[in-house]
């Protein structure tokens, strides 16, 4: 990035600290988890370890970061190398992003950049000017971005609270600050839970790797298979829904699956996971050593930041997260497609001098869609 | 620790009372070598740790769980111990594992019998309290099943392969998962193998015993058939690593987690960084230094020095990286595609 984009989005993200301190959720057990950082233009920073809100507030003004980040883990000694960090537990953590959803809508905001001329077009497969296929994808999330992404966290609420008995108030959701939302699911029986058994409880949530037998059917003589009610509980009866549609129709579809036989039915649920499976990033959940973007902080690949959803039904991130400042800078933006912040249309725009709110200006410059004029 | 009967010692003589009860007895072990009136139980131990040899289970004299006579619970707990002791004069790892791998199945039918009594309340809450005593499962009988919490149950079922025993193949409630009593205790199996199996191998070896010498000659004898001859590899990439070579080679984006595996399988099968760094050259986001780096890491020459090894078959279907052909069938890691036994 260039030296005049990255003065700008340091004295935007300096400020930002000063005035919103407020808005950076310090993690319990502060002195146990390994912090990081990275600057504009830099490397990561971590192994960092931080006593209270004070000592944090200090490192955001003196380092003015592009992006902060926390361990999900808690250690004996969150300052040193990886393996003497002395892993006690780590919060399960849970990431839905609408780049994973395959939305039919994302081909319609996502914009290439050519990493070998710069040009920047609406052609997602090759560069529209040299042809070359090393695109570097921009995704400005549009609204179905954000509501699909919400009904994922509320099917992978609902599993937590009615499979898993994870109390309701223990689940705390964050937009990512970018395009999607971070799942805290905390005091659970997981705490101490290793990667490959979280493992499992991400194959649980996104329905894979379900067999026949566990929904009743059976190899030999299918026949005499059993098929779960209406109304059951957990997997059981979400298949029930998906599957039957209605109770009145489950006797007629009953008879069609076992006439269609064993392996028909092992598909039938491989394509359930689609459907009824919770679309989380397994690997996010996996990972007991990971750094997460700390909550209240400026994400780096929008300005947005990483905030609290209390309702997320109502929630609308590009006026709820969006907390840059208004006073109006100039830029060169490259943006052709048209996005909303802060209840105001911007774009599109194509290689003009704009003068434009900070938070806008942040937004296209983040994306790599704006330069400083 | 728990009390128990003398019926329990007879079906869990590794719980820690039982060696007590050797020597409670007052038998010196030289005794058992010479002793024509200790030579059922020695030849016990013997056949005991034959059948393990032989992958069987040792059929035991008890009558419905109950040691009808005195002398029969002896050489049931006897059996047991010498037959450690036999172990420990072959020196043979293999007998260890076969032993403790036989006896836990052996104690596993007795802990599913006695959970599975309907009408015997107190046998029942032995069987809850072995489990929950040696493996910290907190396990509460509702109607005619067992409840386990979902994160108990993850920690032992994570290491088995068949699919029925898969988190989403199970009734899931309320943190909780259900299970039958033959499944909740089959969850132990490997546990209970390991507890047996950590008892043989902190058990101090003593010194010969005159008229051992036969049976510990054999046993080595047949240990060493049992050791595998080696394997053949036909050279030939898994798919999920073809696919991934292939993806790479058509310019398209690897995730990095493919990508990962793919450099973990191939240091694994001894290419060096600079072999395999080429192979990312045509990712949208190569980056030279970049890409050294973290094969340098993967490799353990970097970092922390940890060589990282290739995810399994479970994880990378997982991640979506699974693109398993016939071929795949019974092997848990790409690493194994191709090999067989000669």
């Amino acid at each position: 990035m260039q030296e005049n984009n990255i003065k700008f989005l340091e004295d935007t993200f300096k400020k930002y600290y000063f005035d919103h301190f407020d808005l950076i959720r310090v993690p319990n057990r502060t002195s146990e988890r390994e912090f990081g950082f990275q600057k504009f233009n830099s490397g990561m920073t971590r192994h960092i370890s931080i006593k209270d809100d004070k000592e944090l507030h200090l490192l955001l003004m003196k380092n003015t970061p592009s992006d902060v980040y926390c361990s999900n883990a808690c250690y004996s000694f969150p300052n040193l190398p990886m393996n003497e960090k002395d892993w006690k537990e780590a919060d399960l953590i849970f990431d839905i992003d609408a780049k994973d959803l395959n939305l039919e809508c994302r081909k319609d905001h996502t914009i290439s950049k050519c990493n070998e001329c710069n040009e920047i077009s609406t052609n997602v497969n090759n560069c529209s000017k040299c042809n070359s296929i090393k695109l570097e994808k921009k995704s400005l999330p549009c609204k179905n971005c954000i509501n699909s992404s919400k009904n994922e966290v509320s099917k992978l609420s609902n599993i937590l609270i009615e499979d898993f008995g994870v109390q309701q108030n223990d689940i705390h959701v964050y937009f990512s600050g970018n395009e999607g939302f971070h799942v805290y699911v905390y005091n659970s029986q997981f705490q101490q839970l290793g990667s490959k058994e979280r493992s499992e409880l991400t194959d649980y949530i996104m329905f894979h790797g379900a067999i026949p037998e566990t929904f009743g059917m059976k190899k030999i003589k299918p026949n005499r298979s059993t098929f779960p009610d209406f109304d059951e509980k957990g997997w059981r009866g979400r298949f029930s829904k998906e599957v039957y549609g209605a109770k009145s129709k489950r006797s007629k579809i009953i008879t069609e699956l076992i006439v269609n036989g064993y392996s028909s039915f092992q598909k039938t649920l491989d394509n359930l996971s689609d459907k009824i499976g919770a679309k989380i990033d397994p690997n996010v959940t996996m990972d007991i050593h990971r750094i997460f973007r700390l909550p209240g902080s400026l994400n780096s690949k929008s300005g947005l930041t990483k905030v609290f959803c209390t309702d997320l039904t109502k929630f609308d991130p590009y006026i709820e997260a969006s907390f840059l400042n208004e006073k109006l800078v100039e830029v060169i933006a490259n943006c052709p497609i048209r996005f909303n912040l802060k209840n105001t249309k911007f774009g599109p725009y194509f290689n003009e001098k704009v003068s434009i709110p900070t938070f806008a200006a942040a937004y296209m410059i983040c994306k790599k869609l704006a330069t400083i004029s | 620790m728990l009390e128990l009967g003398a019926d329990e010692y007879a079906k869990y003589p590794f719980m820690a009372d039982a060696g007590q009860y050797l020597k409670d007895k007052g038998f010196p072990l030289v005794k058992f070598g010479t002793d024509p009136d200790l030579k059922p139980s020695v030849e016990k131990a013997f056949h005991r740790l034959k059948v393990s040899t032989e992958g069987g289970i040792y059929k035991s004299e008890l009558i419905d769980g109950q040691a009808s006579k005195s002398y029969i619970l002896e050489i049931e707990v006897f059996s047991f111990l010498l037959a450690i002791v036999l172990i420990k004069l072959t020196g043979m790892h293999t007998l260890t594992k076969r032993f403790a791998l036989a006896e836990a199945r052996r104690a596993e039918q007795h802990l599913e019998r006695d959970l599975g009594k309907a009408s015997d309340k107190s046998k029942v809450d032995l069987a809850i309290k072995i489990i929950h005593d040696l493996f910290g499962i907190e396990v509460i009988k509702r109607d005619d099943f067992f409840e386990i919490p979902v994160a108990d149950y993850l920690k032992h079922s994570v290491s088995f392969h068949e699919r029925e025993w898969k988190l989403i193949n199970r009734y899931v409630k309320d943190g909780k998962v259900l299970l039958t009593p033959e499944k909740t205790v089959r969850l132990i199996r490997k546990e209970l193998g390991t507890y047996i199996g950590s008892k043989i191998i902190n058990a101090p070896t003593p010194p010969m015993i005159p008229g051992f010498e036969n049976m510990v000659n054999e046993l080595i004898s047949i240990c060493k058939k049992l050791t595998p001859s080696y394997t053949m590899t036909t050279g030939e990439y898994p798919p999920c690593i073809k696919h991934a070579i292939e993806v790479l080679e058509k310019g398209e984006n690897l995730p990095h987690s493919g990508r990962f595996m793919l450099a973990a399988f191939l240091l694994s099968k001894g290419q060096s960084v600079e072999e395999i760094a080429p192979l990312f050259k045509n990712a949208p986001d190569y980056n030279q230094r970049i890409t050294l780096y973290q094969l340098n890491h993967l490799a353990g020459t970097s970092g922390s020095g940890t060589q990282y090894s290739c995810p399994s078959c479970e994880k990378l279907k997982t991640q979506n990286l699974c693109f398993a052909i016939p071929e795949c069938d019974n092997i848990i890691n790409p690493i194994q595609f191709g090999k067989k036994r000669i």
